[in-house]
């Protein structure tokens, strides 16, 4: 059985357009007949990792793998990097500018709520270079 | 389960309605609008753009409250609103008893006690809660929480709605009053839209229905106008106040909270966006959330008559001089017992392709690969409303993949070996100059 793939490239210019692929996430994954609970971290997991990439990053791109027993979400992309993962992945510790945060962005949340909805999460990071994350949520 | 047909001598067969629909539920078949029952959840979007008129809500007939011994109308707060110069709701109750009913009872009133049993589940559960309470009051909302949003279909206010309420308290007071059987009572609500229709038929909170039929608000409108101007000295039949009418628009039912965490939401797309916000979410700071399917409220149902803009500033106008409330949900009171839900809505998963996952899956991909061959210009020319939505209906067996005139026009190049088939397309739809 191939797995469902399906690939989103991230506007990192267009902030109105943050949450797109998220919702995108939610429609396949309803169609296909997953559990709403499933589908709710899924979509806050994908949400907060593509809001990222559009403040942090200015852009990427996200693959999402769905089979039936997980779901698989990899984040890509080129911005400034992460230094100190241990403490990015901080509740509350946020690097976002005043004028993100003024939006409501920005309280140190993604990274640990990315943590706290999926099953399996890895990050790696270069300074200079980009960052990768990885997410499996088991249905 | 719904109430939104085709009146099918006036459909052209052309796709406004398709393409307004925000649940994806009309395909064009044959030169006529074809509704998907299972998706309609009677918002009457297809009503008020269809240039042909040839949609319609089926509402009870007038005539169906004769079978009753004792006919209580159900007024709902929107209709006040549809009256130019009116300065008293009086002459419109008036006027409801001398076309015939017998008893009136505002949904205004109903509406008072929900917004006061609110504002008690609203402190009880401030802490212990998961996310905002939903307000129940806009069926075709709930409808489309039920088939979209599961996730927050337990956030939906555990009270019936105000037209239930109202019919439950209408019918005890009438039986009171004449001593008749409940079955010889008939209770008729005054709708401002086909979902209160169908949600009267089928109910979203209760076993059984417990209003004997909806009477269109324009039907009902023509009948009082005449009786309205005979009177000259109505009788005092209002019970309601500031609270209660100002339910017939936007923002009415959260401000009677009387506190600043509420949201109010009206267009179908505006709540599908706050409710992915909310299931995201990105909604902490509101613990309240009315959603209104039609603009500006009630006051914007397709069965009003008058515009919702005027509609709302009228309302506004009649409330001035009003009381706040005049309804309170006292708990030593049956109220109480009478509101609670007697079930939760159920998932409508009707967006699901397959109860099984793998047959799901390869369908969904089936389903991509065919949308990517399509031209994706969403032109509607196939009967469905967009590229990937004739791509669903192809992997479903209802459609095939020709009823694409771009798949055709490559079939037809193929056949009569000519290299281009430009000329068989209309021009928006052309390739070459």
């Amino acid at each position: 059985m191939d797995p469902v793939h399906l690939h989103f490239d991230i506007d990192g210019s267009d902030f109105t357009a943050a949450g797109e692929a998220s919702s995108e996430v939610k429609r396949v994954l309803r169609r296909l007949g997953f559990d709403g609970e499933i589908i709710r971290r899924c979509a806050i997991c994908m949400y907060e990792g593509e809001i990222n990439m559009v403040i942090h990053a200015s852009g990427g791109r996200a693959e999402v793998y769905i089979d039936s027993s997980s779901i698989v979400m990899e984040l890509v992309d080129m911005g400034p990097g992460i230094p100190d993962i241990d403490l990015a992945m901080q509740e509350g510790y946020s690097t976002a500018s005043q004028d993100i945060r003024e939006l409501g962005f920005g309280a140190g949340m993604g990274l640990p709520n990315m943590k706290k909805y999926s099953d399996e999460m890895k990050i790696e990071s270069e300074v200079g270079k980009g960052t990768a994350i990885y997410m499996r949520i088991n249905a | 389960m719904n109430s939104v047909t085709l009146d099918k001598s006036r459909c052209k067969g052309c796709t406004t309605c398709m393409k307004h629909c925000p649940t994806e539920a009309i395909r064009v078949r044959r030169g006529r609008a074809h509704i998907i029952k299972e998706r309609c959840i009677d918002c009457g979007q297809c009503i008020r753009v269809c240039p042909h008129h040839a949609k319609k809500a089926v509402c009870d007939p007038f005539d169906s409250i004769n079978a009753f011994c004792y006919k209580v109308a159900l007024p709902a707060p929107s209709f006040f609103g549809q009256f130019r110069n009116l300065n008293d709701v009086n002459m419109v109750l008036q006027a409801l008893l001398d076309i015939g009913f017998d008893e009136v009872y505002e949904v205004s009133r109903a509406a008072e006690m929900i917004s006061d049993l609110t504002r008690k589940l609203y402190e009880e559960k401030k802490s212990s809660r998961q996310g905002p309470i939903i307000s129940s009051a806009c069926p075709a909302a709930v409808r489309l929480i039920c088939m979209r949003f599961p996730k927050l279909i337990p956030n939906i206010i555990d009270f019936v709605t105000p037209v239930e309420l109202a019919a439950i308290h209408a019918r005890e007071e009438a039986v009171g009053k004449t001593g008749l059987e409940p079955g010889k009572i008939g209770i008729f609500f005054i709708t401002p839209c086909p979902a209160k229709v169908t949600s009267g038929r089928y109910p979203l909170f209760l076993n059984k229905p417990v209003i004997d039929g909806s009477l269109s608000m324009t039907d009902i409108y023509k009948r009082v106008l005449g009786p309205m101007k005979k009177i000259t000295e109505p009788q005092q039949l209002s019970k309601s106040g500031i609270i209660g009418i100002g339910w017939a628009r936007t923002g009415g039912e959260s401000s009677a909270l009387l506190n600043d965490r509420h949201i109010a939401v009206d267009g179908i797309s505006n709540i599908i966006d706050i409710l992915e916000d909310i299931e995201n979410g990105m909604l902490p700071e509101v613990d309240f959330v009315e959603l209104n399917a039609c603009t500006q409220g009630c006051v914007g149902g397709c069965l009003t008559v008058e515009n919702p803009y005027a509609a709302k500033t009228r309302i506004k106008r009649l409330m001035k001089y009003l009381p706040v409330s005049r309804n309170k949900a006292d708990e030593k009171d049956l109220v109480v017992a009478r509101a609670l839900a007697e079930k939760t809505p159920e998932y409508v998963p009707v967006w699901e392709l397959s109860e099984n996952r793998q047959e799901a899956m390869e369908k969904y991909n089936r389903i991509e690969a065919l949308r990517k061959r399509l031209p994706g210009l969403d032109c509607g020319s196939c009967g469905a409303p967009s590229c990937r939505a004739l791509a669903e209906d192809v992997v479903i067996g209802y459609a095939s993949e020709e009823d694409c005139i771009f798949r055709m026009r490559e079939r037809m190049q193929y056949m009569t070996g000519s290299g281009d088939a430009d000329e068989y397309l209309p021009p928006p739809f052309r390739r070459t100059e």
